[in-house]
């Protein structure tokens, strides 16, 4: 626990480098990427001691606040986040050495540092603060510093709208956190995590609490309708704060709601019923946004929605087993959603800094505009495909582990004869069976669009891979993805100290709950072994068949028309249409026809896009309202001195006569 | 009861005949159309001596592909017989892997196989192939669902959530639930017919780019890699066409031998209908599709909720 301590401290120190490192940019981020990994090394010890043994670690020290205590502590779910926090927080630092340096934006680049640094502590302490006033300040300067990173580029107007729409979507989901805890804070008379006092099932206060920390976490962590801040934030932001943000921060949303689930006690039936819900709306609606996309980073950031789906999904399995009586149900349920929270991290990671890449040197993220960039960067196509393959939860890459221990839970909660849980168990299957089908066209159209084909622009011509600082992190991230993959049951035993801690099930029990997936995993990753075996093998054959050493050159065939420019290729949005043409009751794509009832053909042009609906049809009149509303409430403030000491007085006499009559 | 060795070597065998004899598909499909043409046809065997001519064959590669394109049909053959190894191949033996939730692998290794075609179509910059990925990415979209929510009530019409399993709990006590059985077996044939490009959906004998689905994705392929997706495709019709047998066909004499060759000619009659289909149906207009396969998808939900409601 004093190395976790000494590590914040280091992180701390070097986060305040930058402001004085003047021009020299280099050197803050170095400080940066060094503070974080030192970080890493330090907690390594303790999260994974905690992780495998089930132990816990406390240490707390008292504050000047009001009901705080500096009390921090490791347990096996905080360690759970803490590992891949630091993790990636890394791998993003030292590809964001190179990364901003190359955007020289100078001025800004120190500022930009510390509050890299101050994000990662921030996300830190929120996973191991155990007092309630704490865990709210590392909340707050976690969102600033994410909102003062993501208006880095702040003479752009589109950024700084993005920015302010981050930063009231988050206060209003922090309003509801705070209101979290100050119920739980009056329940029991403290704010420590320890003294908590257990809540009976059903009452009340339980269900306030439930709906307030879905409401306050569910807005980080990104579920549909209160996702609107992910879209505009995500490609507004320098790439790795944005694939740190949607690799771990909405985790942080999960880690909040699944900490408060502890609190709680049982789950009541309609918990996880809800849970379900959000998450296949979530996951499918996020997904066929995500498909309608033309800039990259907003696709990547609507899948993020799906995925946060997908966890959702996962929790509600859990809560919905631990409900009718099921643990094996529940525990897999947890497991999946647990495993799928590590494996997004690593592959959305992966693939926002491979979107920043290409970004980086094509200088567009319009999808369109890209194409045949595997040939022109080698390395970063291959990570990028080893994302995609992982996000569309194909074998033998991570993305399936998780996705396979949820459809597992569902179909043993298929077959057991309790109605609620079967009927959850359909909805379940349904939801993943789709989101897996449309991620598969969605993720296949991002690769095919922007790495494959030939360029369909100019942008794409002067592209190469980045140097090595860049490479390495993305290198990394997809060698964990097979990795993971290919590791079999022991990802998945890792998450048993954790969901014992969530569930309230006994270790026991978990273990028991983890064995019946642990032969399914074994025999997968085996098979995947045999098969990539196979692919070796197959390879070879070909180059052995008579003839299968002679490879000629040709043009694709076009029908006979082999002169083709680049801009006959089948785009983003013409692969999609079919299938936002199928959803476009739920997208509202719009569409610009041009006006062809003239009669001699001339130059005409066709755009479509499909902004947010629930922005559209939802927050922005709201906003409107409260707009008004502050316009009628502005008419009082005339900015006359004795009219102020007018309405003092007035409130006064309103105050004395309440006080009389009572 | 078997010993373990014996069920070992039937699995084996069981494997090796599928492998074997998956190219005969095809060619009875064929056979069954032209003759209800008025045709000869050609003959039984011919994948078989279209695979031996293409290994035999250079390659032609487009300059605009890249090694996507390349590992596109390894990839998928991969696939393929990776599915082979997980199902009861003969129906009588067990599957040479068998595990609780096999069924989902079986769905996912084919989205492995989907994922490499529809991404080597894009990387042949052909505004044809790029058309049919964008057309096989919908179907595929709307028929896993359907597929699964049709494993998942087999799963719980027989209590048994791996498929060698579910195989032979459908053998002891055929037809439980006669209803149940025929709107799982009306949604596996739809999803059949379309995850192998066949009328209705897709017409893998049409003679124009535009119209074609899956074949339009393969055009650019040649030689030792189109024997491989040839052969990937027949072995994706003997797994498709098994789950079907296993349902509809449930038939145990006891012997191994006679069991299998039972099987075997059942996944041979089920060939023989999607002959007689392909001969007498048109093929769908391409909006109508999705409308069938979200059927399908219904079809297979009531299916599940009639077995739920029964317990």
């Amino acid at each position: 626990m004093k190395l976790l301590l000494a590590g914040f401290f280091i992180l701390m120190i070097s986060s305040f480098i930058p402001l004085f490192s003047g021009k020299r940019s280099r050197i803050a981020a170095l400080a940066v990427a060094a503070g974080t990994f030192c970080c890493l090394l330090l907690s390594a010890g303790v999260c994974i001691d905690s992780l495998f043994t089930g132990n816990t670690f406390d240490v707390s020290y008292r504050m000047r606040i009001p009901f705080a205590s500096f009390a921090l502590g490791i347990d096996p779910l905080s360690a759970f986040f803490l590992l891949p926090l630091l993790m990636l927080s890394t791998l993003c630092a030292v590809y964001g050495v190179s990364y901003m340096e190359k955007k020289n934006s100078e001025a800004s680049s120190g500022a930009s540092w510390f509050f890299f640094g101050i994000l990662v502590l921030g996300m830190s302490l929120v996973v191991v603060a155990r007092n309630g006033m704490l865990f709210l300040i590392a909340w707050e300067v976690m969102t600033l510093a994410s909102f003062f990173l993501v208006t880095h580029d702040n003479q752009k107007k589109s950024v700084r709208k993005a920015g302010w729409i981050y930063l009231v979507a988050s206060h209003i989901g922090a309003a509801f956190i705070f209101a979290t805890f100050a119920m739980l804070g009056r329940h029991s008379d403290t704010l420590d995590f320890a003294t908590f006092q257990t809540i009976t099932t059903g009452s009340t206060i339980s269900t306030a609490l439930f709906i307030s920390a879905l409401l306050g976490f569910g807005s980080k962590a990104g579920f549909i309708p209160l996702h609107i801040w992910l879209p505009e934030a995500h490609p507004a932001a320098p790439s790795h704060v944005s694939s740190l943000m949607s690799g771990i921060m909405i985790k942080l949303g999960i880690y909040g709601f699944l900490r408060t689930l502890t609190f709680l006690g049982d789950p009541p039936l309609w918990w996880g019923i809800t849970l379900i819900i959000i998450g296949a709306s979530s996951g499918i609606l996020g997904i066929l946004f995500a498909l309608a996309q033309q800039d990259i980073k907003r696709l990547l950031a609507y899948s993020s929605v799906e995925n946060v789906g997908i966890i959702a999904l996962g929790i509600g399995m859990g809560l919905v087993g631990i409900s009718c009586g099921e643990p094996v149900v529940a525990v897999l349920g947890f497991a999946g959603a647990l495993l799928h929270v590590i494996n997004h991290c690593i592959f959305k990671g992966l693939l926002f800094l491979g979107a920043g890449t290409v970004m980086h040197e094509t200088g567009t993220g319009r999808i369109e505009e890209l194409g045949g960039l595997v040939k022109k960067m080698p390395a970063t196509g291959i990570c990028f495909m080893t994302g995609s393959a992982s996000i569309c939860g194909l074998p033998p890459f991570n993305g399936f582990l998780g996705e396979f221990l949820i459809f597992l839970s569902a179909l043993f909660g298929v077959t057991t004869s309790m109605i609620p849980l079967s009927f959850c168990s359909l909805v379940v299957i349904i939801s993943l069976a789709l989101i897996g089908g449309l991620a598969t066209a969605c993720f296949s159209k991002a690769v095919g669009i922007i790495f494959l084909g030939e360029p369909r622009s100019k942008c794409a011509e002067h592209a190469r891979d980045p140097d090595k600082a860049m490479l390495v992190p993305m290198i990394i991230l997809a060698l964990l993805c097979l990795f993971i993959g290919l590791s079999g049951a022991s990802a998945a035993m890792l998450t048993c100290t954790a969901v014992s801690e969530i569930s309230g099930l006994s270790m026991a029990a978990c273990t028991t709950g983890l064995k019946t997936a642990a032969y399914p995993l074994t025999a997968i990753a085996m098979l995947s072994s045999l098969l990539i075996i196979l692919g070796g093998f197959l390879f070879t054959l070909r180059r052995s068949t008579p003839r299968g050493h002679i490879e000629t050159q040709g043009p694709t065939w076009d029908c006979g028309y082999a002169k083709a420019v680049p801009r006959i290729q089948y785009t983003s949005s013409s692969f999609s249409q079919p299938l936002t043409q199928l959803f476009a009751f739920l997208l509202k794509t719009k569409t610009k026809l041009p006006d062809t009832s003239a009669t001699f053909p001339e130059e005409k042009s066709f755009s479509t896009e499909t902004p947010d609906i629930w922005q559209e049809y939802i927050f922005r009149p709201a906003v409107i309202f409260f707009n008004r509303l502050s316009a009628v409430a502005a008419s009082t403030d005339t900015g006359r001195i004795h009219i102020y000491i007018l309405y003092i007085i007035v409130t006064i006499l309103i105050l004395l006569m309440w006080n009389f009559f009572r | 009861m078997t010993d373990f060795s014996t069920l070992l070597l039937r699995a084996h065998a069981g494997f090796l005949a599928a492998l074997i004899l998956a190219p005969l598909i095809p060619g009875i499909i064929n056979r069954v159309k032209s003759l209800s043409a008025g045709r000869q046809g050609p003959p039984l065997l011919q994948l078989y001596y279209d695979l031996f001519k293409l290994l035999r064959k250079g390659t032609v590669y487009s300059s605009t592909t890249s090694w996507v394109f390349r590992m596109a049909p390894i990839v998928s053959l991969s696939a393929a017989v990776g599915v082979l190894m997980i199902i009861p191949c003969t129906g009588a033996s067990p599957a040479l892997i068998s595990f609780q939730g096999d069924i989902i692998l079986f769905a996912y290794l084919f989205g492995i196989s989907r994922f490499f075609t529809v991404t080597a179509a894009l990387d042949t910059g052909s505004s044809f192939e790029g058309m049919g990925a964008s057309r096989e990415v919908l179907y595929a979209a709307l028929a896993e669902p359907a597929f699964l929510i049709a494993l998942s009530a087999l799963a719980c019409l027989n209590n048994r959530i791996s498929l060698t399993q579910i195989f032979s709990a459908a053998s002891e006590n055929p037809f439980s639930n006669i209803s149940v059985i025929l709107l799982v077996a009306v949604t596996l044939a739809i999803v059949l017919l379309t995850e192998n490009c066949r009328i209705p959906a897709d017409d893998p004998n049409t003679h124009l780019e535009l119209t074609m689905i899956h074949e339009v994705m393969v055009l650019d392929y040649c030689g030792p890699d189109f024997a491989y997706i040839l052969y990937g495709s027949a072995l994706k019709l003997w797994a498709f066409a098994s789950l079907l047998v296993a349902i509809i066909l449930p038939v145990r004499t006891g012997s191994f031998m006679l069991d299998s060759t039972i099987f075997i000619f059942g996944i041979f009659a089920i060939s023989a209908a999607v002959g007689v289909i392909e001969s007498i149906m048109a093929r769908f207009r391409l909006d109508k599709i999705p409308k069938l396969l979200v059927a399908a998808a219904a079809l297979s939900a009531t299916a599940l909720i009639l077995t739920l409601i029964r317990g």
